[in-house]
């Protein structure tokens, strides 16, 4: 048993944090937040040739064919840098939907030309009661067209295409479709912008059915998770690194206590959210019984340690914690909007409780 | 990452659970809730049996009676034992702690003498470190040791000995150099406990048992031969003591937890709450799932960590948090326990309403000491914010 990287997987986190610190510094991360999509061509372009955008896809649809936990290393590290733009709703999201509901020739198609970096896409999937059971899902296609509206959808302006989750069905809605119409919502996240997407008897294409969604959301909630990771390294690299040379009373403030052991409990938390990233990465990579289990201790754990870790790291900051220059509240906006995305901590307990209570355990792998 | 078992760690768990299948004891039931002085033979006899299958030690190298089992296979020895709800060893701190520490910086001399007794459980072993004016400032204690010609005179008091009552030999740290620096004028001796001057008292703790004792040293002679380590060394060979008691103990810990999980997860079920099961009362299962999440992630703490330690010789960063994670969560767990239980969780033993023969409420209480024992929380968090974050030490 072994629960550490093997030597490729290190390397592809290593190459990861190397490639962000030198294409997405905080710098360029601030200039794209303030652009109306936070979308970057050029950095795409270099996101493709590192093969991020097909990373964990079948070769056969022009991707890399790595596995569920090379994906989460890679999303840590995009969370270390808070990669703005699409990277997440067009690679992790719209691809593992496509992956898990398209057939062949719907994956040769639409798949395909994500992993080779020339569109951009994302799903469609909250609506009014903004719950992220499927079951409560109300929109419907009727004769191939869809009319209603969906709320909280990721980086939808500057799809290409999305895939609207309804009621009978996966759809793709052309961006240039007729009866779409796509508006900003103004949200806390400044690196990830949300919108309104309303359809009016919009033509759209069936990819699939709806059944095997679960799947992909679950990869997709382990990857926000481990993006979530990310964001606790940065915040409390950046924390430490305050502690140690902030002085008053003559002393760096990281020498008492009641902040030295703040930054233990980051640390404690960000270790602990990791840990459980890794395991849900490799529960699902295996298609272990217990994967969609380790999902949801993942991104339970995960949601609220990226809290209470930004809570800590500002605190420990003092005033500096609360100003725009510092980045910490980037991290602390992109932690609010990934707590809640793919269901909050309270939403993955009951899906916990729902598998140990109501049926069996969730009993890790070799143990 | 794989964290399938190698062809090496299932041999090691099949050889194990054919041994258990037809070794452990069947009537451990009867003896776990008496007090241990009364189950203490059972106990021994228990850990003989184990050490005649080679299984007392696995973690100690072969050539002193082990199998050099990996931290993987130690974890797989003990979530075993759990899984067959064995009972535990008498000589735990020998095994444990004191009988490594003895391979690692012991005589030859030394190693014959003692460790065959500490694996068959004939000579049982405790702890002198801690004392009422050195706790987690172990450095400053006290209890000295003056030279007598080929003999040390030792003088002092120790608390918070476990297995102090029954102790055959105790290793104890001694001030031998009241004149140098306080980490430097320390040494490490094996001291006979029935050795004239040495008094063994009860201390009754806040469950109302007495697992430790107090020690008093009045004039007791301790040959020179019986320093472990070298004189005026012995912060050095007490570290080495203090991280084996980090070492595999969580795997244990896991399971145990794990079974109050379980149980809890099965009383819920029948204990009502605004008149249905308090299984279907979404507040409790929100509890309940948190205990749970966090106890697997507990375990995937660990792995991580013995994968660490295996690639590397050296235990990782995320060591470090194990006694923190497991201490504070066990006080968490117990707490959802009395939520669940209600009026029922304050029975003790005693009572013939108690549930579950009243392990509840001692455990509730039993949790405080968790966060003091082995190191309390705020020594964690220094240790974790000095040693792993690099912030300047505290004190």
């Amino acid at each position: 048993m072994q629960f550490g990287l093997t030597e490729s997987q290190a390397f592809l986190k290593d190459s990861a944090r190397k490639f962000f610190a030198g294409e997405c510094p905080s710098t360029e991360m601030r200039r794209l937040m303030e652009t109306d999509t936070a979308y970057d061509a050029a950095l795409w372009s270099k996101l493709t040739d590192q093969g991020y955008t097909g990373i964990i896809f079948p070769e056969a649809y022009s991707g890399v064919g790595l596995g569920k936990v090379e994906l989460m290393l890679l999303m840590e590290e995009a969370g270390r840098a808070l990669l703005p733009g699409p990277f997440f709703s067009t690679v992790v999201l719209a691809g593992s939907v496509l992956e898990a509901v398209g057939t062949p020739a719907s994956k040769e198609k639409y798949l395909a030309p994500i992993c080779r970096g020339e569109v951009r896409a994302t799903v469609a999937i909250l609506e009014a009661g903004a719950s992220w059971n499927p079951r409560d899902i109300q929109l419907g296609a009727a004769n191939g067209k869809l009319t209603g509206e969906k709320l909280f959808v990721s980086d939808a302006a500057i799809a290409d295409f999305l895939l609207v989750v309804a009621r009978n069905g996966v759809f793709v809605v052309d961006s240039k479709a007729r009866g779409l119409k796509i508006s900003p919502m103004s949200a806390m996240d400044l690196t990830r912008k949300l919108y309104v997407v309303e359809l009016s008897n919009t033509p759209a294409e069936e990819i699939g059915p709806a059944t095997a969604l679960p799947r992909a959301f679950d990869v997709a909630t382990a990857a926000l998770a481990a993006e979530l990771v990310g964001g606790m390294q940065r915040s409390l690299e950046i924390t430490v690194e305050y502690a140690k040379t902030r002085k008053q009373f003559g002393k760096p403030i990281g020498m008492f206590q009641a902040v030295q052991h703040q930054c233990a409990d980051m640390y404690l938390e960000t270790e602990s959210s990791r840990s459980a990233v890794y395991y849900a990465g490799w529960a699902l990579q295996e298609n272990s019984p217990d994967a969609a289990a380790a999902v949801s201790v993942a991104k339970m754990y995960a949601s609220d340690a990226g809290r209470t870790v930004g809570n800590r790291g500002i605190q420990i900051h003092g005033g500096m914690g609360f100003t725009w220059e510092n980045d910490l509240h980037l991290y602390y906006r992109r932690a609010k909007a990934s707590e809640t995305a793919f269901g909050d901590a309270t939403y993955h307990r009951e899906r916990i409780a729902s598998m140990v209570i109501d049926s069996g355990s969730i009993s890790a792998r070799g143990a | 990452m794989d964290l399938n078992l190698t062809a090496e760690e299932l041999t090691f768990r099949d050889e194990l659970r054919t041994w258990l299948a037809s070794n452990v004891p069947k009537d451990w039931n009867e003896w776990r809730e008496k007090p241990i002085e009364e189950s203490f033979q059972y106990l021994r006899a228990w850990q003989q049996k184990l050490h005649e299958g080679r299984w007392a030690a696995v973690s100690w190298p072969k050539e002193y009676g082990g199998r050099s089992a990996t931290l993987m296979q130690q974890a797989l020895f003990w979530e075993e034992m759990a899984r067959v709800d064995a009972p535990p060893m008498a000589n735990s701190l020998g095994l444990g702690l004191i009988g490594p520490t003895i391979i690692a910086c012991g005589t030859e001399a030394q190693k014959k003498r003692y460790i065959p007794k500490i694996l068959s459980a004939e000579e049982i072993w405790c702890q002198g470190f801690s004392e009422p004016n050195a706790g987690s400032d172990l450095a400053g204690l006290q209890t000295e040791a003056r030279l007598d010609g080929d003999h040390y005179i030792v003088n002092g008091q120790k608390v918070w000995t476990s297995y102090g009552w029954v102790g055959d030999w105790c290793e104890l740290v001694v001030r031998t150099d009241a004149s140098a620096a306080k980490h430097k004028g320390l040494t490490v001796i094996l001291v006979d406990m029935k050795s004239p001057g040495v008094e063994v008292r009860p201390l009754r703790q806040m469950t109302g048992e007495s697992e430790f004792n107090e020690l008093f040293f009045r004039d007791v002679r301790v040959p020179l031969e019986n320093i472990l380590g070298k004189a005026n060394d012995g912060w050095n060979v007490a570290m080495s003591t203090l991280m084996y008691e980090r070492g595999s103990y969580g795997a244990r810990l896991h399971l145990i937890f794990k079974r109050y999980i379980t149980r809890l997860i099965e009383l819920s079920r029948t204990i009502q709450r605004n008149g249905r099961p308090a299984a279907e009362d979404p507040l409790i299962r929100q509890k309940l799932a948190q205990c749970s999440a966090e106890i697997e992630i507990m375990r995937f703490n660990q792995m991580r960590a013995f994968s660490r330690i295996t690639a590397t010789g050296v235990p990782g960063p995320e060591g470090s948090i194990q006694k923190l994670f497991w201490s504070e969560l066990n006080q968490r767990l117990q707490q959802v326990a009395q939520e669940l239980l209600g009026s029922y969780g304050q029975l003790l033993g005693g009572d013939p309403r108690a549930i579950d023969k009243g392990i509840w409420s001692y455990a509730y209480l039993r949790t405080r000491g968790n966060t003091i024992e082995a190191g309390t929380s705020e020594v964690q968090r220094n240790i974790i914010g000095h040693f792993v974050l690099g912030l300047p030490r505290s004190y």
